[in-house]
């Protein structure tokens, strides 16, 4: 009370002096910790006090960052598949059509016998047009031919280390100086493809998701904005009895930060149910493909990667508004004019 | 404990609120500050809790002067002033406890000494028994009291009073008057805006007298009635 005779002898010399001097740093500490609890605390519970309200924003937010993890999901499935298939990377070399079949048979040894190479395949002009007979189903048009256009082929499967694309260069020229053979092969075109469509794709889901964050921060600053409006006459009477400006905002800055966390975890919890509803179509579509792609999963790491994203994005939004509107309020004006 | 050196403000080209005000409060000392509507009491408040920055002069409050403070700092000044306003700005959303332990929570006391605290002020003001309640559930006077407790709850050695009597009656007037009339007999500074001229001279104590931003009366100790003691 004011009736204590020591408020004599306190000076506000200087403005540091008008902390609490006298209590130890452990309690000092103790207390921070109590308050930053207490505020924690209440800021969650203003969230739950308005559900449909909190639960619209942790919506907002947990679309926009769903969409640009389930793109990166994608992205990861997709490159998954073009490194499952580089590595059955095949060389087909095709002989001119006089070569002799034991010509092709020599070729065999010769090309096996290097290093670069794992193994060799001989498919004798014969066996190609029966096979090329049974699965096209142009055999009417077959018979009109005279004599078997295909060509003995080579098909050769590189060593595991000359499967860069280096290797298989190198491979090729050496291939294509052998005798007799008239065209070298690498199915490596529509791989090359998929490679720069992914690259594209990994660029575009950056792009997307650098604006969706930016989109957070907005919402997330403007719902905030809100709150500082409502809670105005209290940041003003904190102000005027000297609570200091990470004070005033401590209590916004977790709100943004309990947004951020209920939108993290609505994503995840879109991410979860838009896998279960893809799985089966998916699996579906690899096993005509004879891929083994799957959707990938975020896992428990990403899953906490992802929610602490969100919770800094939430408090990066509430720290922009605050910074804009807090400052702003200032008591002059309670005191009115004179 | 307050100090004002040729002290102006100028809000723009045309509306000056204070011309070149002189005078010095000392520790413990009870003055009122009176004059028209307009004269520039509130602007003289605003200074000393650095609300606002005076254009010319000095204002120097607790040894400190105020002028170039900067920004980050001026909450510490305020932890060492406390203010009644004639509205008393309370908050609604919670208790009258809650209300005064705003001071010492920004302060971060610890969550025993706020108890201990906010008690001794309410039972200073005569409103123990009313700490659960909501601010609204109470009279005007009383209001009036919760923002005096909450004031001097974290015993500042200075204290500002806007109109805090605006709106009561003269007998609840008159026991705030005593309210504030003790505090300074145990050395806090009290500085009090008011037009109850009745009031004022039945107090009978150091007047300063505004008139369109000048300072007429009350300037120097000897010159506007008796001295606070």
């Amino acid at each position: 009370m004011a009736a204590d005779p020591t408020a004599r002898s306190r000076k506000p010399n200087t403005a540091r002096g008008a902390r609490v001097s006298s209590a130890p740093w452990r309690e000092q500490a103790e207390t921070y910790i109590t308050h930053h609890r207490k505020v924690a605390r209440d800021s969650a519970l203003r969230l739950w006090r308005t559900p449909v309200a909190s639960l619209m924003t942790w919506t907002v937010m947990g679309v926009a960052l769903a969409l640009p993890v389930a793109l990166m999901l994608l992205l990861v499935s997709l490159q998954g598949v073009s490194a499952g298939w580089e590595s059955s990377a095949r060389v087909t070399a095709y002989m001119s059509l006089e070569t002799s079949l034991e010509h092709a048979r020599g070729l065999v040894s010769d090309v096996d016998a290097d290093s670069r190479v794992a193994g060799v395949e001989l498919i004798p002009r014969d066996r190609a047009l029966a096979e090329f007979r049974a699965s096209s189903g142009l055999e009417d048009a077959l018979d009109y031919l005279e004599g078997n256009p295909l060509p003995h082929t080579l098909v050769i499967t590189p060593e595991e280390d000359a499967r860069s694309a280096d290797g298989v260069a190198g491979l090729v020229t050496f291939i294509e100086g052998l005798e007799g053979v008239e065209q070298v092969q690498v199915d490596l075109g529509w791989l090359q493809r998929l490679n720069a469509m992914t690259e594209l794709l990994a660029r575009a889901v950056w792009a997307l998701a650098t604006l969706l964050a930016v989109a957070v921060v907005l919402v997330i600053g403007n719902t905030v904005r809100l709150s500082i409006e409502s809670r105005r006459d209290e940041i003003l009477v904190a102000k005027l009895v000297g609570g200091t400006d990470g004070f005033v905002r401590r209590p916004f800055l977790y709100t943004g930060t309990w947004f951020g966390l209920g939108g993290g975890i609505v994503a995840w919890f879109l991410l979860l149910l838009s896998s279960w509803w893809l799985n089966g179509p998916i699996e579906h579509l690899a096993r005509l493909y004879r891929s083994d792609f799957s959707l990938s999963s975020l896992g428990i790491g990403g899953v906490f990667l992802l929610i602490i994203a969100a919770m800094l994005l939430g408090w990066l939004g509430a720290w922009v508004a605050v910074k804009r509107h807090l400052d702003d309020i200032e008591p002059g004006e309670i005191a009115g004019g004179g | 404990m307050i100090e004002f050196r040729q002290v102006t403000k100028r809000y723009d080209s045309d509306h000056t609120a204070l011309r070149q005000v002189n005078f010095h409060l000392g520790r413990g000392e009870l003055a009122f500050l009176t004059g028209h509507s307009g004269a520039g009491k509130s602007t003289l408040l605003k200074l000393i809790m650095v609300m606002e920055r005076p254009s010319a002069g000095e204002v120097v409050v607790g040894g400190q002067l105020l002028n170039r403070l900067p920004k980050r700092q001026i909450p510490y000044i305020r932890r060492h002033v406390g203010v009644v306003f004639q509205n008393h700005q309370l908050l609604f959303d919670r208790t009258v406890f809650e209300n005064i332990a705003m001071p010492l929570e920004v302060m971060g006391v610890s969550p025993r000494d706020v108890g201990r605290r906010v008690r001794a002020a309410l039972d200073k003001v005569g409103l123990l028994s009313k700490e659960k309640m909501n601010p609204l559930q109470l009279s005007g006077g009383e209001q009036q009291r919760v923002g005096i407790a909450r004031a001097v709850v974290n015993k500042p050695p200075l204290l500002l009073a806007d109109e805090p009597t605006g709106n009561l009656d003269p007998d609840l007037s008159a026991d705030i008057m005593n309210l504030f009339a003790q505090f300074s007999q145990v050395g806090v500074t009290v500085l009090i805006a008011s037009h109850d001229l009745t009031l004022i001279s039945e107090m009978g104590r150091r007047t300063l007298t505004l008139d369109h931003g000048n300072l007429i009366a009350g300037g120097s100790p000897l010159q506007g009635g008796a001295r606070g003691r």
